[in-house]
């Protein structure tokens, strides 16, 4: 049931403290008064509170980065910045709008993972499955919960790592997050185990997992390895304008995370995301990270290589329709000798879609053979759009091996002619095309996801006005 | 009565502001094949893309018909769908696009979609006979093919998509014997009593194993000489300039000038 926002903030004037409300949100804005009441609502310990408020006074410190994308689209004063799960699980179906109804449709998902992606119901032929896999986990005594039952549950784990990577003076969203973040994940893997299947967002029912400000946080053991995959390739419906989250990734010596993310946010929405992940000696970061959705994103998921012959991978996809602007990139950070990373972003724009690659690899001075290599291509579907390329390096020790490539180019009107005159539509010819080059991306999703996100992108080049 | 085959009248036609083919008549009936023949320069490519629909390629006057069916306001694709298929000389590469995807996208837009067990062991048959390795269904088309491989390619997918008519532009050129053996027979496999070819070249190796039935020879746009195969043997002998005829300019490469 939809509740109109005079009425909750008449609620919250009255006293919102009533632990039997089955919807709970807060006042529009935020104040110190909203993150009092997430936190309590919450029952959160007293340091969490404090971290909250102290999150809350940098973000309110902080002017909007000018730098990057256009934000200027965004009204901090009119965001719910938390919404009680059960809210949105109630929204029904008829809410949704048609043009996501109609995009589930062309996807031919099932009703009932329809009804989980808009929000409506939690998934509950996922129930089952969900409950064997954690069952299975939970022998190999690795965790895998919400992060707010992380918390709740492991608080000494818990705090021993979170926001050890992004503090909340990181930058002005990684700021608002640590303020009202809600939701999100929480990983602990231990040392040695090997968790074969691919631990997805989508599986974890009855939490806010869809809610705007999640915060992951992954600890990976030594030796273990574990395979994260976030959110799904189908559109994701949300009301709210602005999603804010922080993900922190922590791989102690020789272990290996892989963190999957493909985002499809509804276009009204600005996805600023901060990504950051440690790997100790010997250990292994992967970030596979497709954007397709949102109005605006800006994403830079980032790599601190601490220890010798530490590795990271940053593997990122970008598709930008008409009035999108996907502003990603990659950094990483050589600590330590004998590292080695490689970044590998293909960007594709479209009308007037807007793709931008903002790179950042830094060497410190005591940091010998090192290896870094990227390699960055954009392509252009027509006239109108644009691809920029910010690369910026930081090289401090001069015993090192960097390799930069970058390439801009437009769909030839040869390859269109020649797959066309083999019986092949303008259309399905393009999307091959794209396809084609979104496959050294492709090729790294599991098959589900892989399938999924072709046919998501022929949705995309069926819907972006040219 | 509709005339099957591609019939092709006083065809003009423009690239950006030049005009390049001035008035080219051509009938290839079904079953035939036909060579054209013609020195650099003279339009041969021009008119194979024109056939094909090349958006490039303006038709300023005359017109091109497959089996009675008008062409020249067609799309490429649906042109494709009408049975007409283009080797071109130079096949585009599609990095990221294996064969296999290629050519199951291809069957699917002609219509001819195959089930999956039957589409696999076909291909596998027919890239066994054209001397190709399993691995090649696998590689993205045309991307770091050798000359070889891209026109051993062509042919896999006309073998697979069977065309009612082909264009092949230079199909034998950049070949090694060997490699031209294969190709042409290749192409002798996928023959059918109805398939017409229309073969650009400039040797007359391919029409050993071909044996066209008529040679058309091409000259700054227009057909200047029709012949039978015994044409073929004239012009490796003299070259074209006995075709070309007193009035016309030496060619660029300046060779064969005979009379």
């Amino acid at each position: 049931m939809a509740i109109d926002a005079e009425h909750l903030s008449k609620e919250y004037q009255y006293g919102f403290h009533d632990e039997d409300a089955s919807v709970f949100r807060t006042e529009k804005g935020l104040s110190e008064d909203v993150i009092r009441a997430i936190s309590a609502r919450k029952k959160e310990p007293e340091w969490m509170l404090r971290f909250r408020l102290k999150a809350y006074r940098h973000f309110m410190a902080r002017p909007m980065p000018s730098w990057g994308a256009d934000l200027t689209g965004i009204d901090f004063d009119n965001i719910y910045y938390y919404v009680k799960p059960t809210d949105q699980q109630g929204r029904s179906w008829d809410e949704v709008p048609e043009q996501i109804k109609s995009t589930f449709d062309k996807l031919g998902i099932p009703e009932a993972e329809r009804k989980f992606l808009a929000g409506v119901s939690a998934q509950y032929d996922s129930e089952v499955v969900y409950h064997n896999i954690k069952e299975g986990l939970e022998k190999q005594g690795v965790i895998f919960s919400d992060c707010d039952s992380g918390l709740r549950e492991h608080e000494d784990l818990f705090r021993k790592y979170f926001s050890t990577i992004i503090p909340p003076n990181d930058n002005k969203f990684a700021a608002l997050n640590s303020a009202v973040w809600s939701g999100g994940s929480f990983v602990y893997v231990p040392p040695g185990v090997h968790v074969d299947i691919p631990l997805q967002a989508y599986f974890r029912i009855n939490s806010d997992n869809m809610g705007q400000f999640e915060r992951t946080l992954i600890i990976a053991d030594r030796g273990s390895y574990v395979h994260y995959i976030e959110g799904c390739t189908a559109p994701t419906y949300s009301a709210d304008s602005l999603h804010s989250a922080v993900v922190e990734l922590i791989a102690l010596e020789d272990a290996h995370i892989r963190y999957t993310t493909i985002q499809n946010w509804s276009n009204n929405v600005y996805n600023l995301v901060t990504k950051r992940a440690v790997a100790q000696a010997g250990a292994t970061i992967e970030w596979i990270d497709g954007n397709l959705g949102s109005k605006v994103t800006m994403k830079y998921p980032s790599i601190y290589l601490m220890g010798e012959r530490a590795h990271g991978e940053v593997l990122s996809a970008a598709f930008a329709g008409s009035g999108q602007h996907q502003d990603a990139g990659a950094k990483c950070i050589h600590v330590a000798p004998n590292t080695t990373s490689n970044i590998v972003s293909r960007s594709i724009s479209k009308g007037t879609g807007r793709t931008s690659y903002r790179g950042h690899i830094v060497v410190n001075e005591k940091a010998d053979n090192v290896k870094c290599n990227v390699r960055c291509d954009a392509l252009l579907l027509d006239e109108t759009s644009r691809s920029d390329t910010y690369p910026y390096m930081d090289i401090k020790n001069p015993n090192v091996e960097i390799g930069h490539e970058a390439s801009v180019s437009k769909v030839g009107e040869d390859q269109l002619f020649y797959l066309r005159s083999r019986g092949i539509s303008e259309q399905d010819a393009t999307a091959l095309i794209v396809n084609g080059f979104f496959e050294p991306f492709v090729k790294e999703l599991p098959m589900e996801y892989a399938v999924e996100l072709n046919r998501l992108l022929a949705v995309q080049m069926d819907n972006a006005v040219g | 009565m509709t005339v099957r085959g591609l019939s092709i009248d006083n065809l003009h036609v423009r690239v950006g502001e030049t005009d390049i083919l001035h008035g080219v008549t051509l009938h290839v009936p079904e079953g035939e094949v036909h060579a054209l023949m013609g020195p650099n320069g003279s339009g041969k490519s021009t008119l194979a893309y024109t056939i094909m629909g090349h958006p490039a390629y303006t038709v300023t006057k005359g017109s091109i018909s497959l089996n009675g069916t008008p062409l020249v306001e067609l799309s490429p694709e649906e042109r494709a769908r009408l049975g007409l298929f283009l080797s071109p000389q130079y096949p585009t590469a599609i990095p990221g696009v294996t064969v296999v995807n290629f050519l199951r996208a291809a069957l699917r837009g002609l219509g001819k979609e195959l089930p999956a067990r039957a589409f696999l062991a076909k291909l596998s048959q027919t890239m066994a006979s054209l001397h190709m390795d399993e691995s090649f269904r696998g590689r993205y088309i045309n991307d770091g093919f050798s000359g070889g491989e891209k026109k051993r390619t062509e042919i896999l997918q006309m073998a697979l998509l069977e065309p009612a008519f082909a264009v092949l532009d230079e199909t034998d050129s950049g070949l090694d014997v060997d490699a031209l053996r294969t190709v042409a027979e290749g192409v002798n496999r996928v023959r059918t009593p109805e398939l017409g070819i229309l073969l650009i070249t400039h040797y007359n190796r391919i029409l050993e194993h071909l044996k066209p039935d008529v040679i058309h020879l091409l000259y700054r746009g227009q057909i200047v000489a029709t012949g039978g195969p015994e044409m073929a043997q004239e012009i490796e002998k003299s070259g074209y300039a006995p075709f070309i005829g007193t009035s016309a300019e030496p060619e660029p490469m300046g060779a064969h000038h005979g009379n």
